[in-house]
């Protein structure tokens, strides 16, 4: 068997690296929509979160630096998409395009001469004997510092959704912008602060895809990890947690499909490589199929709003 | 006499070519139950966004308890006691009673307190509510509960009630005023803001009535009269609609024994519903918001199909035919959403007009319009049924609320129909606009067409209908002649009060 | 203080002013970047956005490029116009574009080298289909299980890409030539090709398609109930839903009519400009398309206007990567910005700006 000579443990530590930066891009996305935006720029912003934090971490030398760099880079984006949607009143979608197609222009113009450079390697978190576990050492303790991140960042969300008075605002704001305003609360600032971490979560997705999994720059080379972010969010039917189960269930397939590939399973790359793009639409048309708007989808999602008072 | 509460002095807002409000200035003393009277469109909204830091005047002030008051925000007019329960748009479906309590409180307490509180205060106030439940699985009547006891929990010096009986069945509006009453007794006072005169001679002590962005009086509700409170807040005497006498024809609508689900998740499921329409009468359907009036209009106008021999139209089956297929058949509908349902808002008067009628008037051929008969169409519509607007190049949205709403009824009794549905004919509509619109429905069962009106007006439903049912969580009552209902019957229909008993139960 | 107010009707003057003033901002934009390139901007401009036309150094060959590049995302945009209009996101062009590329393509390798006049019709009518067939993915599944066809369409693209890429290395590989991926030339079998129609004009089958396709969207807008229902769906879809708009119908006649005019330009571009089935065949027609559509404000006409502007830009990008070395990224950020700067701008064909003082006197 081919599959055989896959080692289980590699397989899993492998598996979280390949589901890292579609889950950081995710949770920011999720935290943007349960405020009412649908940002479709997430492809837009995980790139420019690439090329900053790859420019940054090169020049500074420091890959900690980078990703902070990425942050930013995120966010500066995500801060044009608020200033259209929010404060010019934009279509969403045409915007969240618009800023995917920006973005990926934008850096390639930016990252032309850094093609072909190796990035400063950024050091695995030493967790002394944890990594002395046999398997689960190997598998869920050798890591980067950015994959515990990623997973303290959906807890994170996830109390601050559940229990913190500022998420409960921002779900009031995502679920019924009307009342909200009504209530008083500022619609608008929610939202343009929700987006910015949504363009910061993208922008460290990125450039975890530069600086750790890949690493290297080159252009385009997110090939629709945002998209995939993006479905991720559905999937996950605006839950946390559900989010980082679809992020690891995506990363083994795409884990097992790069062993297929390694294996020299007798099926071209090309087939084995579109079996992540195909798996995201299966798993969408599963979760869309239950009839009729499922009562976690924020009610005022993609609906523009101003005040009429 | 009573300490004053709160004082307005010449306050005034302006919007573009509007004057919401015009010098007002009136008093409400500490526990008066003071009243807010108009027509739609009269400025009250405005007014009461004012006092609760909504909306900033242009000019005028006021004040509370002596002090200058003038929140830029909800929050500070909540600092100051002041709580308003809204018409419209202030609870989220999504999330639990609890939550939408808190959402609108100053500093709530952790959310498991809360539910403590929330439990004592609204059994002590006789509004039963579970802290628990999704807000979106609740009935308008229980909804409403949930805005009271988020007012009630920051012991407020003044409670607004914006329109608070229209989501009411006539025993809960009766629970309801208890329960002001209550409230009045203890010291707070209630701006009730109502066009129901009959519920303000019952309840208010003092009233102050708005039309045209103007004060016109402030009064004892209590010692005018129904007809000159009318006249005051209208400006002049309406007629009541004509009804001649007109034997009913054959049975034209038939529906026997349906069931349907609703296609919204917080929508209600129509159960079981029988009923026979004959030619030229007028069957009213009253009932609470959301009991399945519009599942109901949705399964008639064909938008929502249905198992096709349990509709009949004429005794053809027609549940399984679309809109357009009932169209042809005679058979047109006006849903309550004037805006974004029976028309669309960014589309001009000539386009909304071909939107139900291409096919019945013959304004296209082939499937290509008819842009110069269209016009005429909606031309023709405008002159006839007195539809204010410069002419059809006009977008929908650009009509005020009974202009469109003239338009929209008018565009469907030009088809000539022999069935008319209609959800809410008039709501929001000012006065005139609605007595022109129940004519013009009764004109056309005049003339031996068959009229359904839901509606949740029952002064509306009373004035136009032969025969009268209810709506109640998605059953119909037996149909019953309308003459010599009342009103006590009518609310027992509706479903008396709501649940009620069910939540006292729950809470033993 | 600043507000916005909404305007009782959109701003007809500002309708059809944005896209101009679009343009000069993204020239001006474009302009300081080309300076922070360490490029005279005005060289730069002009070499983008004038001489593709005007130079009579490069005018010769540029100009018939103009109608070349213009015509399949004038194609494409067209269609993609009738969806967006109804408020069904086609974000997969590019990869309905690719598939009617291979379908046209397969078309003729499978009669190569037969002659034969009926060969070209052929290609035409499984180009459409291709792209048809590949939008109806996304159309099905959304009908079917409710699926965002905003992901579904594109998530395609990359699927569609990687078919293409695995025709190139496999099935189509031009066998005559072992070793190298591609297919064999197209425009080197007559009954295939589609070729110039007036010599050094650019004008091939795909201009006509587009003018074709142009004119009968534009009737169909403006005159049939079909075009009605598409506004209102995308307006107000409860209201279409009362005209008797099945939402179903319509979602598949939007993806249906933009996948198989993508797929039209994708068999043309492989008959004639592109030549074979290459890995990199694909250039972003597909993409750049929905900035033609936005751009001419998805009015067919004012997708004309928009999709020889953008298709200048092309040219213009590789002049000026020629002549200035300026990367060929720029272009991209150059339409990135004009779409920005378009959707900034439209706020004041829908909202007037007021000063108002915001505190009482």
């Amino acid at each position: 068997m081919i599959l055989g000579s896959i080692n289980p443990a590699v397989l899993l530590a492998a598996l979280m690296v390949a589901a890292t930066p579609i889950l950081l891009a995710a949770i920011g996305e999720l935290v943007v929509e349960k405020a009412g935006v649908l940002n479709l720029g997430v492809e837009g912003m995980m790139i420019m979160g690439a090329c900053i934090g790859f420019i940054v971490a090169v020049n500074t030398g420091s890959p900690f630096i980078g990703f902070i760099g990425a942050a930013l880079g995120g966010m500066a984006l995500a801060l044009l998409f608020a200033l259209l949607t929010q404060a010019l009143m934009t279509n969403q979608v045409a915007s969240g395009l618009a800023l995917t197609l920006f973005g990926l222009g934008l850096t390639a113009l930016l990252g032309q001469r850094y093609v072909g450079i190796t990035p400063p390697r950024t050091p695995k978190l030493d967790l002394g004997p944890l990594s002395d576990i046999p398997f689960l050492g190997r598998a869920l303790f050798t890591h980067d510092i950015v994959v515990y991140l990623s997973i303290v960042l959906v807890a994170a969300v996830w109390w601050f959704l559940k229990y913190s008075r500022a998420g409960m605002i921002l779900r009031a704001v995502g679920e019924n912008h009307d009342a909200a305003h009504a209530l008083g609360y500022h619609v608008k600032r929610v939202r343009v602060l929700a987006i910015m971490f949504g363009g910061a979560c993208a922008g460290l997705g990125g450039a975890y895809l530069s600086l750790i999994r890949v690493p290297q720059w080159t252009e385009g080379m997110t090939v629709g990890a945002g998209w995939i972010a993006l479905a991720l969010v559905v999937f996950a039917s605006w839950r946390p947690w559900r989010a980082l189960a679809g992020a690891y269930l995506f990363g083994g397939v795409v884990v097992l499909q790069l062993n297929l590939q390694a294996a020299g399973v007798r099926i071209p790359v090309e087939y084995l490589s579109m079996s992540p793009y195909l798996i995201t639409i299966l798993v969408l048309v599963i979760i869309s199929s239950g009839k009729g708007r499922s009562l976690d989808a924020p009610g005022s999602l993609n609906r523009p709003f101003h005040a009429s008072s | 006499m009573r300490k004053t509460l709160l004082r307005l002095e010449g306050l005034s807002k302006s919007y573009p070519g509007v004057r919401a409000n015009d010098d007002i200035s009136f008093e409400i003393g500490e526990g008066q139950m003071h009243a807010l009277l108009g027509e739609n469109g009269a400025g009250k909204s405005t007014l009461v966004k004012m006092i609760y830091g909504l909306v900033r005047p242009d000019a005028g002030a006021m004040t509370l308890r002596g002090a200058a008051y003038a929140p830029s925000q909800p929050s500070e007019a909540r600092r100051n006691g002041v709580a308003m329960v809204f018409q419209h748009f202030s609870l989220f479906d999504a999330l639990d009673v609890a939550e939408n309590v808190a959402l609108g409180m100053e500093n709530p307490p952790p959310l498991r307190d809360l539910a403590a509180r929330i439990r004592t205060v609204s059994e002590e106030y006789g509004l039963p509510l579970d802290p628990s439940r999704l807000v979106g699985e609740l009935s308008a009547g229980e909804r409403q509960r949930v805005e009271i006891v988020r007012c009630l929990l920051q012991d407020p010096k003044l409670l607004i009630m914006d329109e608070p009986t229209s989501v009411l069945t006539p025993q809960e509006v009766e629970i309801l005023f208890r329960t002001l009453r209550q409230l009045s007794g203890e010291g707070t006072a209630i701006l009730y803001i109502s066009h129901k005169l009959e519920e303000i001679r019952a309840l208010c002590d003092e009233a102050t009535i708005l039309r045209g962005g103007r004060k016109v009086a402030t009064c004892d509700p209590r010692e005018k009269s129904a007809r000159e409170l009318a006249e005051l807040m209208v400006g002049q005497l309406l007629t009541p609609p004509e009804r001649p006498e007109r034997p009913f024809g054959e049975v034209v609508l038939e529906v026997e024994k349906l069931s349907l689900k609703s296609n919204n998740p917080f929508g209600t499921s129509l159960k079981d519903i029988s009923f026979q329409l004959r030619a030229g009468e007028v069957l009213g359907i009253a009932g609470v918001a959301g009991n399945g009036q519009d599942e109901l209009l949705l399964m008639l106008s064909g938008e929502l199909r249905a198992p096709s021999p349990q509709v009949r139209l004429k005794g053809d089956p027609v549940g399984h035919l679309g809109p357009n297929g009932r169209r042809a058949m005679g058979l047109v509908a006006a849903p309550e959403e004037r805006l974004g349902h029976a028309a669309a808002p960014d589309m001009s008067l000539t386009e909304n007009a071909l939107l139900s009628a291409s096919r019945r008037k013959r304004l296209e051929r082939g499937g290509f319009i008819d842009w110069g008969k269209t016009e005429a169409f909606a031309r023709e519509v405008i002159t006839r049924f007195d539809v204010r607007t410069p002419g059809p190049h006009v977008l929908a949205r650009a009509l005020s609320g009974g202009n469109l709403q003239k338009f929209v009824i008018g565009r469907e009794i030009e088809l000539d129909p022999d069935v008319i549905i209609v959800n809410q004919p008039t709501w929001g509509v000012d006065a005139a606009a609605a007595a022109t619109i129940r004519q013009a429905l009764l004109d056309l069962a005049g003339k031996g067409a068959a009229v359904l009106v839901i509606s949740q007006d029952l002064d509306e439903l009373l004035e136009v209908a032969d025969s009268f049912a209810a709506l109640n969580e998605g059953r119909l009552t037996p149909v019953r002649p309308a003459k010599g209902l009342n009103v006590e019957e009518i609310g027992l229909m509706m479903g008396g009060a709501h649940d009620m008993h069910v939540a006292h139960e729950a809470a033993q | 203080m600043i507000r916005l107010e909404k305007r009782k009707e959109p701003s007809k003057f500002w309708g059809i002013a944005n896209p101009f003033l679009a343009v000069a901002l993204t020239m001006l934009a474009g302009g300081i970047m080309f300076a922070a390139l360490g490029k005279d901007p005005v060289v730069a401009i002009r070499l983008i956005f004038f001489d593709p036309i005007f130079s009579e150094t490069f005018g010769s060959y540029s100009r018939p490029q103009l109608l070349i590049k213009s015509a399949p995302l004038i194609l494409i945009a067209v269609g993609l116009a009738i969806g967006f209009k109804a408020g069904i996101w086609n974000i997969g062009a590019e990869g309905q574009y690719i598939m009617g590329a291979l379908f046209g393509a397969g078309v003729a390798l499978a009669f190569f080298p037969q002659p034969g006049w009926y060969i070209f019709p052929l290609m035409v009518i499984a180009g459409a289909f291709g792209g048809f067939l590949w939008a109806m993915i996304p159309a099905i599944l959304k009908t079917r299980f409710n699926t965002n066809e905003i992901l579904v369409s594109l998530l395609l693209v990359y699927v569609a890409e990687r078919i293409l890429a695995a025709m190139a290395l496999g099935l189509m590989r031009n066998p005559d030539i072992p070793g190298f991926p591609g297919s064999r030339d197209l425009r080197r079998y007559e009954a295939a090709h589609n070729a110039e129609l007036f010599a050094n004009t650019g004008i091939h089958w795909g201009v006509v398609a587009a003018l074709v396709a142009v004119i009968l969207a534009y009737v169909m807008m403006t005159r049939h109930m079909l075009g009605f229902h598409v506004q209102l769906a995308g307006q107000a879809p409860r209201a279409a839903r009362f005209g008797g708009v099945s939402p179903a119908r319509l979602v598949v006649i939007c993806l249906g009519i933009s996948g198989a005019l993508a797929g039209l330009a994708g068999m043309f571009e492989v008959s004639g400009p592109g030549g074979q089935v290459r890995i990199e065949f694909a250039s972003g027609y597909g993409f750049t398309a929905i900035i033609v559509a936005f751009l001419g404000r998805l009015n067919p006409v004012g997708i004309v206007l928009a999709g020889l502007l953008l298709g200048l830009t092309y040219i213009g990008g590789e002049l000026s990567q020629m002549m200035l070395q300026i990367p060929g990224a720029a272009i991209q950020v150059f339409q990135g910005m004009l779409l920005f700067f378009l959707l900034a701008l439209d706020f004041q064909t829908n909202y007037r700006i007021r000063l108002t003082q915001g505190e009482r006197a």
